[in-house]
């Protein structure tokens, strides 16, 4: 792949996933607004949340103004270079800052020294896969801050909630990230769950659900129901969209798993808030395509 | 839907109530995490003018700067409650009588704007392109070497949309919201 072309696919990869809503999230936002009540704050702000939508898609805006770490996904063909391509990344990244689809984010943590282009230690936060194919991937999120300070990570059993180290235990400490996240990460959310692994992999499992688009359906049918059921729980809470008060609390639950290690049951929670911001490309041969 | 002008007045900020629909137009502030600390540690004087009787936005925004000129390209709120350490002291010095934000604070910023008269205005977080374009103008800007997303931004904005979720009057929808969701969730995973 031509270096400089491929910074170019990759800065308009950016742009899309920084401005430009996933088809599934809005219907789910357009789902919320005819759900809420008339005349209630509920109601509003879900009119707000589509109508910025639009205005976004339209002009080219960020969506929000945290447009979040930049968490990567990069499939590639096995033996591929990829120093080039962290290249290209970073160079995108510093493009896409400076015409402002993306807030310089990343801050030095001993001198509180913004870098001014989103490039720091840590970040962008890349993972590359090598596979048979011959086609390249790459996945993209925007996971913003505010929703980031929401994620906790349970060890099963859990006193406090009455958690116990099996699935119910799960049930319980979802409901409860949910309910301390209340509108502080931007409901209405996402709860993405991993269970198991160690305290990184489980985090990481849990961050991969953000990926997946909010009508599948797990394919482990014991996880499908337990999405479905938290889902419906999650909405009786009764928190709303941005912590007004609502029927609408969550816009999906996704849960992921992972083998755990005898002694540990982690179950890790990464709150995705409602501007879920993702995006996605392939580069197959020449031919290169866009998704969200 | 309330009009209020700023600066305002502490009868204007009295009257609010929580659930009240207001369109902000005047000049506010933003100030989020480092802002906060600086204006309690270090008094700075020149803030105090700009922030008596007005209000401060707790954002981070995305601006463009070009031929000079710095303009707001998206601008929404930010989480509120990380400001808690310090919010009733900033409302106590300056005399701020409003903060924008976004997930409510806590019991220290409501017992200050019981005590001096101040107001907590709820916006739409991640509407931040919509909001952006009700902030006209970009007068001025402060210790921009905290980074643009911690820097004082002065704002001239008009009909900026929020809701009073905590009034003078010691109410929190938040609080309410909190209290009702516990009950549901004590009775969902009571096993």
């Amino acid at each position: 792949m031509d270096p400089k072309t491929l910074q170019t696919n990759l800065l308009e990869l950016i742009r899309r996933s920084s401005t430009d809503m996933p088809p599934d999230i809005e219907v789910a936002i357009r789902a919320g607004y005819r759900r809420e009540e008339k005349g209630t704050p509920a109601k509003s702000v879900f009119k707000s949340m589509l109508d910025s939508i639009e205005l976004s898609r339209r002009k080219s805006i960020a969506l929000c103004q945290d447009t979040g770490s930049l968490v990567w996904n990069i499939y590639y063909p096995d033996g591929s270079e990829i120093l080039p391509v962290t290249k290209a990344i970073e160079n995108a990244i510093a493009e896409a800052t400076d015409k402002t689809w993306l807030r310089p984010n990343a801050v030095d943590i001993v001198t509180g020294k913004n870098s001014g282009n989103n490039l720091g230690a840590g970040s962008p936060i890349l993972h590359f896969h090598p596979w048979k194919k011959k086609n390249w991937e790459f996945s993209m999120m925007n996971k913003g801050g505010g929703c980031e300070n929401c994620g906790i990570q349970y060890k099963l059993p859990d006193s406090r909630l009455g958690a116990g180290r099996d699935l119910d235990g799960v049930y319980k400490c979802v409901l409860d990230a949910v309910f301390q996240a209340q509108g502080k990460g931007c409901a209405p959310g996402i709860p993405c769950v991993g269970i198991g692994g160690n305290r990184d992999s489980g985090m990481e499992c849990a961050k991969n659900q953000i990926y997946r688009k909010l009508d599948d359906i797990n394919p482990d049918q014991i996880l499908a129901k337990l999405e479905k059921k938290l889902y419906q729980d999650c909405n009786k809470l009764g928190i709303g969209p941005m912590g007004y008060g609502g029927k609408t609390t969550v816009l999906g639950v996704k849960i992921g798993t992972l083998h755990r290690l005898p002694a540990c049951y982690f179950v890790s929670i990464a709150y995705m808030c409602w501007s879920d911001r993702r995006g996605n490309m392939t580069i197959s041969g020449n031919k290169v395509t866009y998704s969200n | 839907m309330i009009k209020i002008n700023l600066p305002t007045d502490e009868e204007t900020i009295r009257a609010l109530h929580i659930g009240d629909e207001v369109l902000l137009t005047g000049t506010i502030v933003t100030a989020r995490d480092t802002a906060h600390k600086y204006m309690v540690t270090e008094k700075p004087n020149d803030l105090a003018p700009l922030l008596k009787d007005s209000v401060i936005y707790h954002c981070g925004p995305i601006v463009s700067h070009e031929g000079g000129k710095w303009s707001m390209v998206c601008a929404g709120p930010t989480t509120s409650i990380r400001e808690e350490p310090f919010e009733a002291e900033v409302i106590k010095m300056y005399g701020v009588r409003g903060v924008i934000g976004k997930g409510g604070m806590g019991p220290k910023t409501l017992a200050a704007c019981k005590e001096f008269g101040a107001v907590y205005f709820h916006t739409a977080g991640g509407c931040a392109a919509s909001l952006a374009q009700t902030m006209e103008e970009v007068l001025d800007v402060k210790k921009l070497e905290f980074g643009t997303p911690e820097a004082f931004w002065v704002v001239r904005v008009k009909d900026f949309p929020c809701l009073v979720t905590m009034d003078s009057h010691g109410q929190s929808l938040h609080d309410m919201v909190e209290k009702k969701s516990r009950a549901v969730l004590e009775e969902l995973i009571k096993s």
